[in-house]
């Protein structure tokens, strides 16, 4: 049955290094395994235990050179930020990492914003890049509780890149600006040579009025707390994924970029003391959200699989390709932790608007276990949704 | 949705769940294996662990492809990747495997161009479109994926495409359950057989498994009642005193499996005399390798590989779990070195690897989750 092997054998040097990294302070360990007599349960808690101390080691990134998966917006994101960013950036405005910093000057409360945006193809059902670019700032001011007002914009455009193409862009971000009710006020063009970029990035930076003197932030969640999501989930994503055209399916759908300032301002005004915290789901999805929001505030959520809405066409897409719509990216929805004594008329206000004509409660805020997101699944039972490790993959079997 | 939501119907979970609780004999303990890492992904995604009473035990098998390449051979795929003018393509699940010097992302970021496909086609497509670079295709998976990848060769020496071959790491699930049955540290009451695999070879190759090892084993589908209503006919068996072969999954798998694919796979493969599982080690007539009339078509032919056997990390136990003697939180590194982010063990890579499902799903104590759920349906 077994063969002798004769050819040479090599260590792989990395993996003996990260063990021995991880053999300091690993008392439990050798306790959880130097107690066999000890029940399985016993000895299951405190491996359990020893996980949870390893995940709130201070992040570290490894890798000699960037991968792409720090860019799917999961844990290697989230190592390179905390890591890299935040290390040599640190203040007490960057260091909560909330989609928009606060910032004061005199009497007045700004929040500050920005993202750029690289998507591909550039056009696709629903939108493209720059309704992306003005939305997803707008947004992410919105659900910082102030009131978007400017924008910049800058530009970074591809040798060759068609004149036509960049018009069409440019009149998505006026329409996109004049509905949000914002003006894009300064802004920056470069050129690169053909080859070194995609046709076009943009990159969009955002001010907005703060004005409700709410204290918002994913922090103050806690249990008895309701979970609100304001759509169906993972449109955007799977319509991006169907247009490149690599999976040869095809279903009606178009993206969900939207401008969710009016959204947002019709909640606060009905909820807004109740309001814990807002946030829109874009890359990693509502998943990556919730999980953000357990971390934080050092909670347990926990999400009913069948309150989730998903459409039909988005579901099976996921179905087929082995990923979870809650990772799904989405560009128009937001997810609101609220007071349980306000979700009824937090779900009316939202509902109250086209963009929430979807909104429904999905989940709960709960005590025990801290730092986790669980899910009751349709079938009946329990399991975790944790952060994405690199982009969702599609399963071969 | 059809077709999805009839096998997640959790009315019907609660009636066989007690239908289970009722045939399990008191005092006594099951331990079954389902084979297939799909299966292992199924039971930790929708939590049916939560239906199974404590005297019953699913332990992890070995059907995961990506888990049981050696690192060796991901070092081989990344020596291709690296040869002048070629384009190296592969499933998604491959991408972050790790082998002795880094995984294909890491090689990818450090230049090479490596593409991840949908299917063997896919890769054939990109040969079409790229007549000056060699494509590969990194062919791994089980008897489920092979015959795709035969009606690719096929199809490109059909077309006379000469720009195109593929890296075969196909392996066998038949001699793999031989192992474990083989194994002494383990003591199992049956298995749960793999269900895609079986849709390929059919249930006739496991007739050994009854006959010569004493071990009911039921092909099951891949949706959680299908693996419920698996479980219920294992134990019918036991109870019965029956020992047999049974097909859950008759929906989908014929008994005699698919002969288009099986010659397909047959013209293009043969049997190669021994393959390194990880974990499992050298397994004879475990593992395919391209014939020589379609050696045009095969990347180790074409290239000189380096062939080097990297060593399994020493605190690794990746071939415990796949045997299914440790659960997966039992192994030292679990979770502190070992984590997706980071895989030492390939059992943490794949979604279908053990401790990557146990990770990602499962990381959680059941005891007091039922006191978080009554909790929350009470508020």
């Amino acid at each position: 049955m077994t063969h002798q092997d004769t050819t040479q054998q090599h260590q792989a040097d990395w993996a003996e290094a990260a063990v021995a990294e991880h053999a300091e302070g690993n008392d439990a360990g050798h306790l959880a395994h130097a107690a066999v007599g000890a029940a399985p349960a016993s000895r299951e808690q405190l491996v359990l235990e020893r996980i949870d101390r390893a995940r709130r080691a201070r992040p570290r990134v490894r890798e000699k050179l960037i991968t792409l998966a720090h860019g799917a917006g999961g844990k290697a994101t989230q190592s390179l930020i905390e890591a890299i960013f935040l290390d040599a950036f640190r203040n007490p405005l960057l260091e909560p990492l909330e989609d928009a910093a606060t910032v004061t000057a005199g009497d007045v409360q700004l929040a500050f914003t920005t993202d750029s945006y690289v998507v591909s193809p550039l056009f696709f059902p629903g939108g493209n890049i720059g309704d992306l670019a003005v939305n997803g700032t707008v947004n992410d001011l919105a659900v910082s509780g102030a009131r978007p007002a400017h924008l910049s914009a800058g530009f970074i455009l591809e040798e060759g890149f068609p004149v036509e193409d960049l018009r069409r862009i440019v009149a998505s971000m006026a329409a996109a600006a004049t509905a949000a009710g914002v003006s894009i006020v300064t802004g920056d063009t470069k050129v690169v040579q053909r080859g070194k970029g995609d046709g076009c990035y943009i990159n969009t930076a955002g001010v907005g009025l703060i004005t409700g003197g709410l204290n918002l932030g994913v922090a103050t969640a806690r249990p008895g707390d309701v979970v609100i999501v304001s759509g169906p989930v993972g449109d955007h994503g799977i319509t991006i994924m169907l247009e490149r055209g690599e999976l040869d399916l095809e279903a009606d759908l178009v993206s969900d970029t939207a401008s969710v300032h009016d959204l947002v301002q019709g909640l606060l005004d009905a909820v807004g003391p109740d309001v814990r915290a807002m946030r829109d789901a874009t890359r990693g999805g509502v998943a990556t959200i919730l999980n953000e929001v357990a971390t934080a505030a050092g909670v347990a959520v926990v999400v009913e699989e069948e309150a989730v809405p998903v459409r039909p066409e988005v579901r099976g897409a996921c179905e087929l390709l082995g990923i979870d719509p809650l990772y799904v990216a989405c560009e128009g929805r937001i997810v609101v932790i609220v007071d349980p004594a306000a979700a009824d008329a937090a779900v009316a206000a939202l509902q109250a608007h086209p963009l929430g004509a979807g909104a429904t409660i999905v989940g709960r805020v709960a005590e025990d276990p801290p730092g986790l997101v669980l899910l009751k699944t349709g079938f009946g039972g329990t399991r975790i949704i944790d952060l994405l490790v690199g982009d969702p993959l599609p399963r071969i079997c | 949705m059809r077709f999805v939501d009839e096998y997640r119907d959790a009315e019907k979970a609660r009636t066989l769940a007690a239908k289970i609780a009722a045939l399990c004999e008191p005092g006594r303990h099951y331990k079954f294996m389902e084979v297939c890492g799909c299966h292992t992904h199924t039971i930790y995604k929708h939590g049916l662990e939560d239906y199974l009473p404590e005297s019953i035990s699913l332990v992890h098998g070995p059907g995961c492809p990506v888990c049981v390449l050696p690192m060796g051979r991901v070092d081989d795929a990344i020596a291709l990747a690296e040869q002048p003018d070629v384009i190296m393509t592969s499933f998604g699940d491959m991408m972050r495997v790790p082998g002795g010097r880094g995984s294909f992302f890491d090689s990818s970021a450090a230049g090479t161009d490596i593409r991840m496909v949908y299917s063997p086609l896919d890769a054939l497509k990109i040969a079409r479109q790229n007549p000056n670079k060699h494509v590969i295709f990194m062919a791994i998976g089980m008897e489920t994926t092979a015959p795709s990848t035969a009606m690719t060769v096929l199809r490109a020496a059909a077309e006379g495409i000469e720009n195109f071959s593929i890296f075969c790491n196909h392996v066998m699930i038949v001699p793999a359950i031989k192992a474990i049955l083989d194994s002494p540290d383990l003591r199992l009451d049956g298995f749960i057989g793999p269900g895609h695999v079986s849709t390929v070879i059919g249930c006739r190759p496991y007739e050994y498994i009854p006959a010569e090892y004493g071990k009911p084993i039921v092909t099951a589908g891949f949706e959680p009642l299908d693996i419920l209503q698996s479980v219920y006919m294992l134990l019918q068996q036991l109870v019965d005193g029956r020992c047999e072969v049974e097909n859950q999954y008759s929906r989908v798998v014929p008994w005699d499996g698919n002969t288009v694919a099986l010659r397909a796979m047959g013209e293009v493969m043969e049997l190669r005399p021994y393959f390194q599982w990880r974990g499992l080690g050298f397994i004879s007539h475990s593992a395919l390798q391209v014939r020589e009339k379609y050696a045009a078509f095969d990347a180790e032919r074409h290239f000189t590989l380096p062939g080097v056997r990297v060593a399994d990390p020493k605190a690794c136990q990746c071939g415990e779990v796949l045997k299914g003697v440790l659960k997966p939180w039992e192994c030292k590194v679990f979770g502190t070195a070992c984590t997706p982010e980071m895989p030492i063990g390939t059992c943490m890579v794949s979604s279908e690897g053990a401790c990557a499902a146990y990770y990602n799903f499962g990381r959680f104590s059941r005891e007091r989750i039922r006191e978080v759920s009554i909790e929350t349906s009470r508020a």
